[in-house]
Parts: structure tokens; C-alpha cells; sequence
């Protein structure tokens, strides 16, 4: 009986690798699939579950997402472990394409950050007139719970510039530096009644299941640019330029722009990302 | 393929420098799942002997019910204690959420099943001979429980051996009601997802190294006693 079971498990464990090899061997031959690597909060605000199954009707091309913070996406380019890039930290993506890394860098679109908090909080915030140095300071001097992205994505990298702005170290008790995508971040101030910098995206798509408001937006300081990145083919031959070069024709193609105009209009009133690519 | 190289090497200064972070990060690990196995032990290793002596209605149910919980995916732990410690769930007036204390709760919670199912398989094939042998001496119950955990202390600690290395190489629960926050929550396995996800892959590997170890120290304890039986 044992013996049966033993050869049959076996079996069994011997077909599932096989059947794991071969999917392993039509992705790397396959040159229909693109990877892209990207940040939370493309997938988090659900656009990309919008925008991808589009482009995979119209060219037959499968994108495999890799969510991650824009460090790590920009890590993974460098490394050759992606085809194309959709990230948000203008000056490092930049320094990318100079380093040789990518090819070409693209704007796509642009959102805003926003600052959020308890309700209670909101009168302390009314008369800083939007100016969102200001409000960091007040964050600081009052020891309000502040919860920091702390991994290295757009997020944090925008929250850093503007504490170095204000010319404050942020440390202390009050100061809880999550390294948790944008979600996950958005909950936790939540439970903690703690104030967070967000995308606007993000924070609209989990409005209805959080008890946080905004606090300052539409700071000059706060705009959040998105760029499209194809990652340099001579880093290893399992890079698919020619897919990752359709998918960027194609997003930004004056149709596509228009659609990403267009997502979250009808639940949020307002776009969640306001598109300004040009090819 | 350099970048690996250079991180193993990074990582193994990072630990010989005995960086703070570091340290901290292992320390909270080794407290939280220690503590978990431990209060969980103490409640499901008397309970384990009892059930297994005792012949009830329903104990072949009781039996499977059992084994499937003893390997009850972690995640699924974490959200329900999440969702209980939750600011608007039943508990949320404790304001546990996103504290070690609810790490502790939530890995005691998933090594109980394991514990118990171990310990009370363990005294429904061995217990009973101990046990006619306590009666005929004339002890009562208690007496053959304390009996039964002195004959068979070795296998128990084994089976609590086991329940520490689950609690401590899963990621599930404390990623969920821990919240990973710097220098208060951040245990290893969620650190190493979080170091892997900033591309800081020296940090990630420093820990992975130090989490195989105490796997090592772990199963070579267990692997010891084995072989002494």
C-alpha cells in the first residue's frame, strides 16, 4: 500500500515538474509575452487591469506584471529582468536612460499626490493654504503619526525630497516607516489614525473602505509624472524589444491616451491619471 | 551574476559587523515565535494526551478535522486575526493591530493546530500503555498525565521544535497583522521580502542566511534525539 502511494506520488511530482519546465521553456521562446515591471500603484488603482487586456486583444501580446516599488523596477531594468518600465521618478529614470540601461524614455501620464489623514485633523490643516512644506513641519512639531512607504518607491522618494525641503529629519516614534506598497500603507494609516503621502489614484480607489481625508493637495510640489521606459536588449537575449516597443507605440497612441483619460472617470468623478504622452 | 556575488559578500559583512538594524530584525523573530510555541504548547500538550487517551463519539471525525488544521495555510491565520484586531472588527478596542503582541497572537493561533495534532497522534499510539501501567500502580488522572509527559518528553519536545520552525519561517501571519514597521514589527521573513522588493538584495540574503541557520540548529536538534531513540 505504501509503496503504491510512494511511486504514485512520484509520479505525480515528476509530471508536475515537467508540466512547470515546459511553461518555463514557452515563456522564454514564446516572443509574445512582455514583462513589465512597474510600481504599486499602476496596479493598485487598477489601471493596468484596465489598459492590458485591450492591448492583448488588439496584438496578441500577453504582459506579465511585476508590481513594485520604482527602485526595485528600476533595479530589475538594470538587471535585464524586464522588457519595458512604467515608473514615476523622473530625475532617476533619466539618469537610466544616460547610464545606457534604457533606450528611450517616454512621459505617459501624470497624477498628484495628495496628503491624508484622520478627519479630526482637518482644521489643523485648513490654513496652510495647500503648501505642503508647511504642513510637513506641523506633522513634525505636533508628533502627529506619520506612516512613511520606506521602500524606495516614487512615494517615498517624493516624501524624502520634501522632509530634506523642509529641512527636517524624520525620526522618532511618531515617524513609522512601513516598506508595504501603497494598499497596504492606506490601511495602516487608517488603523493607526495616521497621515500618509499617496498618489491620488490609489487613495480614490480605497476612499469607500478607509475613514481618511485629504488634508493638502494641489501643491506644485505634489505632481507625480509618470515615464515609459524600454530597457537597453543587449543586456541578455531574452529581451523582447520588438513587444516592448508595441506596447509603447501603443500606450502612447492617441486612442490609448484617450482611454487613460478616460479610467475612473464614471466611479471617482475625476480621471485617476491625467495622460500627457506624445510619441 | 556579479550582483550575487557581491551580496553574499556584503551580506556576510553586514552580519559580522553586528549591524543594529540587523540584530534587531533576528532578535524580534526569534521573541515572537519562541513566545507563540511556547504559550501554545503549554495549553495543547495536556490537552493533545488527554483527547488521544480518551475513546469519545465522533473522534475519527475529530481526528481528520485535526490534520487539516495542523496544516492551515498561514495567510489565511493572519487574516482572521487581522480582520478580528481590525479598528472596526470585534477586538478593535485593544488596538493590536500592527503590534508584536499580535504577531505573538497570530503565530500561537497557527501553531496550536500543530502542536496539538503531533502531541495527541503521539499519545494515542504511546500513551496507552502508560496509562494501564499509572493505573495499576493506582494513579489517578493527573498523576498519569505527568506520567505520560515524562515518558514521552523527548517526542513532545520534538513536536514543539516543530511548531517554532513553522512559526518562525512564515511569512503569512506576520505580514499581515505585524505590518512590517521599522525597528517594531519587522521580523526576518518579512523583512526578506521587503529588502527583495527595494532591490537591496545584500540585506536580504544576510538575513536569509541567518534564517537557514536556525532552521539548521533547529532540525539538527531534532535530528540528534532521533537518532538517540
Amino acid at each position: 500500500m505504501n509503496r503504491k502511494l510512494t511511486i504514485l506520488l512520484s509520479i505525480a511530482l515528476v509530471l508536475v515538474l515537467l508540466i512547470g519546465c515546459n511553461i518555463q521553456e514557452k515563456n522564454k521562446v514564446n516572443s509574445n509575452t512582455i514583462i513589465l515591471a512597474t510600481t504599486t500603484s499602476t496596479r493598485d488603482s487598477g489601471l493596468l487591469d484596465y489598459l492590458l487586456p485591450k492591448f492583448e486583444d488588439e496584438t496578441g501580446i500577453k504582459v506579465k506584471v511585476i508590481a513594485v516599488g520604482t527602485g526595485k523596477a528600476l533595479q530589475m531594468g538594470r538587471d535585464g529582468e524586464a522588457d519595458i518600465l512604467l515608473v514615476h521618478a523622473k530625475s532617476d529614470e533619466e539618469q537610466f536612460v544616460k547610464e545606457g540601461h534604457g533606450l528611450k524614455r517616454h512621459d505617459v501620464m501624470y497624477n498628484d499626490f495628495v496628503l491624508v489623514g484622520p478627519k479630526d485633523l482637518e482644521v489643523e490643516f485648513m490654513g496652510k493654504s495647500n503648501d505642503i512644506i508647511e504642513a510637513f513641519k506641523t506633522i513634525a512639531k505636533n508628533k502627529y503619526k506619520f506612516i512613511s512607504r520606506g521602500d524606495n518607491s516614487g512615494t517615498h522618494k517624493k516624501e524624502l525630497k520634501i522632509w530634506r525641503e523642509a529641512g527636517i529629519e524624520p525620526e522618532g516614534a511618531w515617524y513609522v516607516s512601513a516598506g508595504r506598497g501603497m494598499g497596504d500603507v492606506l490601511k495602516m494609516a487608517d488603523e493607526m489614525r495616521a497621515i500618509t503621502l499617496t498618489d491620488r489614484a490609489t487613495y480614490l480607489k480605497l476612499r469607500d473602505k478607509i475613514n481618511l481625508s485629504i488634508l493638502i493637495e494641489k501643491d506644485n510640489r505634489l505632481f507625480n509624472q509618470y515615464g515609459i521606459i524600454l530597457v537597453n536588449p543587449n543586456k541578455n537575449d531574452n529581451i523582447n524589444l520588438e513587444g516592448a516597443k508595441m506596447f509603447m507605440n501603443w500606450l502612447l497612441s492617441d486612442k490609448t491616451q484617450k482611454l487613460i483619460g478616460e479610467y475612473g472617470k464614471d466611479r471617482f468623478e475625476v480621471p485617476l491619471f491625467i495622460p500627457n504622452g506624445r510619441k | 551574476m556579479d550582483y550575487i556575488l557581491d551580496g553574499v559578500k556584503e551580506a556576510i559583512k553586514l552580519l559580522l559587523s553586528f549591524d543594529r538594524e540587523m540584530y534587531q530584525i533576528i532578535l524580534l523573530s526569534i521573541f515572537v515565535s519562541s513566545t507563540s510555541t511556547v504559550l501554545a504548547s503549554i495549553i495543547t500538550v495536556p490537552i493533545g494526551i488527554f483527547l488521544g487517551l480518551k475513546s469519545f463519539k465522533g473522534k475519527k471525525l475529530f481526528t481528520r478535522i485535526l490534520y487539516t488544521f495542523m496544516s492551515i495555510p498561514s495567510v489565511i491565520v493572519g487574516l482572521i486575526v487581522a480582520i478580528i484586531l481590525s479598528r472596526r472588527g470585534p477586538l478593535g478596542f485593544l488596538n493590536l493591530l500592527y503590534t508584536p503582541m499580535a504577531m505573538i497572537i497570530a503565530q500561537t493561533l497557527l501553531v496550536t493546530p500543530l502542536i496539538l495534532g503531533l502531541t495527541y497522534n503521539l499519545s494515542k499510539f504511546r500513551g496507552k500503555e502508560i496509562e494501564k501501567l499509572g493505573i495499576t500502580l493506582g494513579a489517578n488522572r493527573i498523576d498519569i498525565l505527568i506520567l505520560i509527559i515524562r515518558e514521552l518528553k523527548v517526542d513532545i519536545l520534538l513536536n514543539v521544535i516543530t511548531g517554532f520552525s513553522r512559526a518562525i519561517s512564515e511569512i503569512g501571519t506576520v505580514m499581515i497583522v505585524g505590518g512590517n514597521i521599522k525597528g517594531y514589527t519587522r521580523v526576518i521573513t518579512t523583512s526578506i521580502a521587503m529588502f527583495n522588493s527595494m532591490g537591496d538584495y545584500s540585506k536580504a540574503i544576510a538575513l536569509g542566511i541567518v534564517l537557514l541557520i536556525i532552521s539548521f540548529l533547529v532540525n539538527n536538534i531534532i535530528y540528534t534525539y532521533t537518532q538517540e531513540e
